[in-house]
């Protein structure tokens, strides 16, 4: 599509501002449409952000994905509406209580409770060649979290990574921490675009990169 | 043979799909719609995606309720139960080494001595009671440290932040000191700051000593590892970061950098009025 935007992601009036939207269940108390389209809050979602700021994600919808640290499930709740099936990893119980619930509205998203440091505690669920990898893991170690799940990619596969730079070190410099996180990754994938997220997102860098 | 979630699991058995997700792994993915459409675990992809969704949800749903209304309930037992181990080893120890010392010569002292005595070979009756007494002083040591790893891979998970900053030892003492992470997240920061100090507290508070400056946080290299003028500051301000972790340990679950990266400046501004050289 000419705007970069996956099949299944429209931009919308609410309020008489164009926003993001998706077709599903509200979530989390987002406006919604009288036809069933809720606005998807780019400064709540790393990857409304990058779509936002028309990185090129390589999205067409559909997609089998990958969606390592979904937290409580409001930015997987956008993919699983436009993406295929669409398996979610959060490591800490509370959130996904709320995750679950999300699930439950819809038939394509698979809530796991795993640790995305730890791949083979949920390589017997997760499916070989999904075509699109979302990592937003607030952890140390962004890029090998990236490189460990990289096994789950199919060789045209997209990976979209939201890097916070105060999860690697708070006291340096952002622009450090991304150069140190695109060099580890570059060992095994290829960068396509980043982009910095800060109009949405402050100390967020967006990657799109692909398996080499 | 398949690593797949759904190895020997009957389609009809939803709680048996959940316990695969739960408890199986795999050394890497596979095509597993295409094996379980195979393998007639399900007649076609979307069968299968149904089952998936099915077992996923129930799985993960059970080990969150699980996780969040155990954890701290078995951190605070394994931490008593650690220092149990630790305690009763040592009273073992004291006899082993008084015992064997008559039987013996050279026996080291503590808790090496029990590990020298449990490894030697008996030849006399009386030598066979204290090596077998030494082997069960061993044993519980062994047990102290399993107890001390369980508690290492629990505190994470259960606490995340408090974990990070106190240690998941200390992390798990707090919790068992307050009750429970819920009490923790609750009290007051002065609390934290004194848990485990109960004694001088409330000899303090029926007028016979001071205030002490802290309870078992002392443990902590933040407290200890200030010059004792400054340990009433460190104390402080230790406990009350500590109090926030537990707040957003029990309300969100998050792991937050920002609170950490506080805490360690706040430290280093205390530590710094030592090298000011002030009194």
């Amino acid at each position: 599509m000419s705007d970069g935007l996956p099949e299944g992601v429209e931009r919308r009036p609410y309020d008489g501002r164009e926003r993001l939207a998706t077709n599903g269940e509200p979530v989390y108390g987002e406006p919604t449409d009288s036809d069933g389209w809720r606005a998807w809050d780019a400064g709540r979602s790393k990857l409304g952000a990058m779509l936002e700021l028309e990185m090129d994600t390589g999205l067409d919808g559909g997609e089998t994905v990958l969606y390592l640290g979904a937290a409580s499930g409001t930015t997987v709740s956008h993919v699983a509406d436009f993406a295929g099936p669409t398996y979610a990893v959060e490591f800490a119980p509370r959130p996904v209580r709320d995750l679950v619930g999300v699930a439950e509205d819809r038939d394509n998203l698979f809530p796991l409770l795993k640790d995305a440091r730890d791949p083979s505690s949920y390589a017997h669920v997760v499916e070989a060649d999904v075509d699109c990898l979302v990592m937003d893991v607030a952890t140390r170690g962004q890029a090998t979290v990236a490189i460990r799940n990289k096994q789950f990619l199919a060789d045209d596969g997209r990976l979209l990574m939201a890097v916070k730079a105060r999860s690697e070190d708070v006291t340096a410099e952002p622009d450090d921490v991304f150069d140190d996180v695109v060099s580890d990754l570059e060992s095994e994938y290829e960068i396509l675009e980043t982009a910095r997220l800060d109009r949405f997102h402050a100390d967020h860098l967006g990657i799109v990169a692909r398996p080499k | 043979m398949t690593d797949a979630w759904f190895a020997g699991v009957d389609p009809d058995d939803p709680a048996a799909g959940a316990t695969g997700v739960r408890e199986g792994h795999a050394d890497a993915p596979a095509d597993w719609p295409a094996e379980a459409v195979q393998g007639g675990f399900a007649a076609d992809e979307s069968e299968y995606y149904e089952r998936l969704r099915e077992a996923t949800i129930e799985a993960t749903r059970d080990e969150v309720a699980e996780r969040e209304g155990a954890d701290d309930v078995q951190l605070t037992h394994a931490v008593r139960a650690m220092d149990d181990a630790e305690r009763t080893a040592n009273e073992l120890a004291e006899r082993v080494v008084e015992w064997a010392g008559t039987l013996y010569e050279d026996v080291p002292r503590g808790l090496d001595g029990v590990r020298d005595i449990a490894d030697r070979d008996p030849t006399t009756p009386a030598e066979e009671r204290v090596v077998s007494y030494a082997t069960r002083a061993v044993d519980l040591l062994d047990e102290r440290d399993e107890l001390r790893t369980f508690i290492e891979e629990r505190a994470p998970s259960a606490a995340p932040n408090l974990a990070e900053m106190a240690g998941p030892v200390l992390a798990a003492r707090l919790i068992s000191l307050a009750g429970g992470l819920d009490k923790l997240a609750k009290a007051p920061s002065g609390t934290v700051q004194v848990l485990g100090a109960e004694d001088a507290l409330f000899a303090h508070l029926s007028g016979r000593a001071s205030s002490p400056k802290h309870g078992v946080i002392f443990t902590h290299e933040y407290v200890n590892g200030t010059r004792p003028e400054d340990r009433g500051s460190a104390a402080r301000a230790f406990a009350g970061k500590l109090s926030i972790a537990a707040r957003i340990d029990h309300y969100s679950g998050d792991y937050r950098p920002e609170v950490h990266a506080e805490l360690t400046d706040r430290i280093e501004t205390i530590r710094a009025r030592a090298e000011e050289g002030d009194e």
